[in-house]
């Protein structure tokens, strides 16, 4: 049964309230690692953005079309993987041989986003919630741009929190860590008032 | 039927989607042909494009070196390019410097072959070959050290610089169940390019020494991968001090070798200080002695640290370090450039840099192969 939730609500609930980084602490690995560095954080929140929402299409296509009417749901998280790893594939050889301007922003982290846990995530929220088509498309999309959000975020306070006076031991990761806990909260904080779900 | 009736979906997903990348893969990343020129021309290699150039030039047996396979992830495998082959990935910046960035360095896994290119490696890396040798003949020089004398397969040849080492392969015996690498320094010479000499001393528990001195037999064949190693002789007029200990010695062979056979022993003053414990552990003095006397600038100083009573001996007594030091204050042209090549155990080899940084070498002219 197809949850009855106003798709605007839903849109800018996968945003903010449920943000798939902060409050499902999906795709953790890259946002940490790659969010040292302004530029390179903002190509891999388009590129994690674009990759969701096509492969959350996809796979909901999979699912629908697919695996519910020959009863194989069972079967759906190597679907979904393969499903996901041969669309990055697919589309870093178009964006490699299409343009190399955009190759260099967004194509050299695409394989970086096949392992990246929250597409995975998502491509079974969306079947344990059994989203409609267009629920699905926004669902993924706003996830996609809550991540991308968030990850630019993350980057503009390490480059403040790299000037700033903090106790050897925290340095690196630790204090990250303490400022994306910070970050949750500030996300969750909202969720009174919209739940995905 | 589900059992069947599962696999049959998975297998059919899958091929839609492989079918899908394969032809993706032939429209979108077909570059055709692409010419790789290495080193203006001394190599041209016309291989399929589309994939990394790590990979590519692998393939044609140019091995460029690389701990992490292709990953971006080492940074070992950088080439100068002379051609544009695109701009610069962000994965590489990190391992290249501004000056490396400057001079159009870039990493070969990260560079995709689209178009034809042009690239300089370092000569040496053509040289690096695996040879299946045979072991000719193995010879004690003493008690613990053996002369191994290796010939090469007879269509191959190496090229060196003295003072390169071989890695040297130990396939698995008695309860080494895997093989093990070890790198020797060659005592040949560069002219004799269809064969390698290794001298090997005993470790006691050494994986490696142990076989060479208890299992490997003459006419057994064995792999080794060379050349390698940038410890070799400058060519430069200053004086070179040369020390060594143990098997130290075969570097120091093969430059003396070297020196003789392209007459150039005499160019330079060498002072060669060789060190060891008691007399059974000196060998090749005969050969030394013999160079000493006839070439005026090559000089030969052995030294015994721990000479036994009664035993004649004429070299100097005392640790390589304090006779060296001696030598420095009394013998050695220190107003002349000054160049150290050092060849022994880590141990050794500190203490010779302090003798030598006291006695006003230079730290970044004094070169060394620690073992």
């Amino acid at each position: 049964m197809t949850p009855d939730l106003n798709l605007m609500s839903l849109f800018i609930g996968s945003i903010f309230t449920s943000n798939i980084l902060l409050a499902n602490f999906l795709g953790m690995c890259s946002f940490i690692s790659i969010s040292k560095n302004m530029q390179s954080s903002n190509g891999l929140g388009i590129a994690v953005t674009v990759v969701l929402t096509i492969t959350g299409i996809i796979n909901w296509l999979v699912l629908n079309y697919i695996l519910i009417p020959t009863n194989l749901l069972y079967l759906r998280y190597i679907i979904f993987i393969i499903v996901i790893a041969s669309v990055v594939q697919i589309l870093e050889m178009i964006i490699d041989r299409v343009s190399q301007s955009l190759y260099m922003a967004l194509g050299i982290f695409l394989p970086l986003i096949t392992v990246n846990c929250a597409i995975l995530g998502v491509a079974l929220f969306i079947e344990i919630r059994q989203y409609s088509f267009w629920q699905t498309l926004l669902y993924s999309l706003g996830s996609g741009i809550g991540w991308w959000m968030a990850i630019v975020l993350l980057a503009a306070m390490r480059k403040k929190i790299e000037k700033s006076p903090i106790p050897e031991t925290l340095q690196g990761t630790g204090i990250t860590m303490i400022t994306i806990g910070m970050m949750a909260m500030a996300f969750i904080g909202f969720s009174g008032m919209l739940t995905v779900q | 039927m589900n059992f069947i009736f599962a696999p049959l979906i998975i297998s059919a997903i899958s091929s839609v989607l492989a079918a899908l990348i394969y032809i993706t893969d032939l429209i979108a990343n077909n570059y055709g042909e692409v010419n790789i020129s290495i080193n203006n021309g001394k190599k041209d290699l016309l291989v399929k494009g589309g994939s990394p150039l790590l990979a590519t030039l692998a393939n044609e047996k140019v091995f460029l070196p690389s701990a992490c396979g292709g990953k971006g992830t080492c940074g070992a495998c950088k080439v100068k390019t002379l051609s544009d082959v695109g701009p610069v990935m962000p994965t590489e910046i990190p391992y290249l410097s501004p000056a490396e960035l400057n001079d159009s360095i870039r990493l070969a896994c990260q560079v995709k072959l689209k178009k034809d290119i042009s690239i300089q490696i370092p000569e040496e890396l053509f040289n690096i070959q695996q040879y299946r040798a045979r072991v000719e003949k193995i010879n004690d020089v003493t008690h613990d050290i053996k002369e191994v004398h290796l010939a090469l397969p007879e269509s191959m040849t190496i090229s060196f610089k003295t003072g390169q080492y071989v890695q040297f392969e130990v396939p698995p015996y008695r309860k080494i169940k895997t093989p093990t690498f070890r790198a020797y320094s060659m005592a040949s010479e560069p002219a004799e390019n269809n064969k390698v000499e290794l001298l090997i001393r005993l470790v006691p528990g050494g994986i490696v020494t142990t076989y060479v001195h208890e299992v490997l037999q003459e006419g057994q064949e064995i792999n080794v991968t060379g050349p390698f190693g940038d410890f070799y002789v400058r060519d430069t007029d200053a004086t070179m001090i040369c020390v060594a200990g143990g098997s130290g010695m075969a570097p120091f062979k093969s430059i003396f070798k070297n020196m003789i056979t392209t007459g150039t022993i005499n160019d330079r003053v060498i002072w060669y200080f060789f060190g060891a414990k008691t007399s059974i552990d000196m060998y090749y003095l005969d050969w030394l002695y013999a160079l000493d006397e006839k070439y005026p600038n090559f000089h030969f100083v052995a030294a015994l640290s721990e000479p036994e009573e009664g035993t004649k001996w004429r070299g100097a007594t005392g640790l390589i370090t304090e006779v060296m030091d001696q030598y420095f204050q009394a013998s050695i042209n220190k107003d002349f450039p000054l160049e150290g090549y050092l060849c022994g155990s880590p141990g050794m080899l500190d203490a010779c840099m302090d003798v030598m940084k006291k006695n006003n070498m230079q730290e970044d002219k004094i070169y060394f192969d620690k073992f």
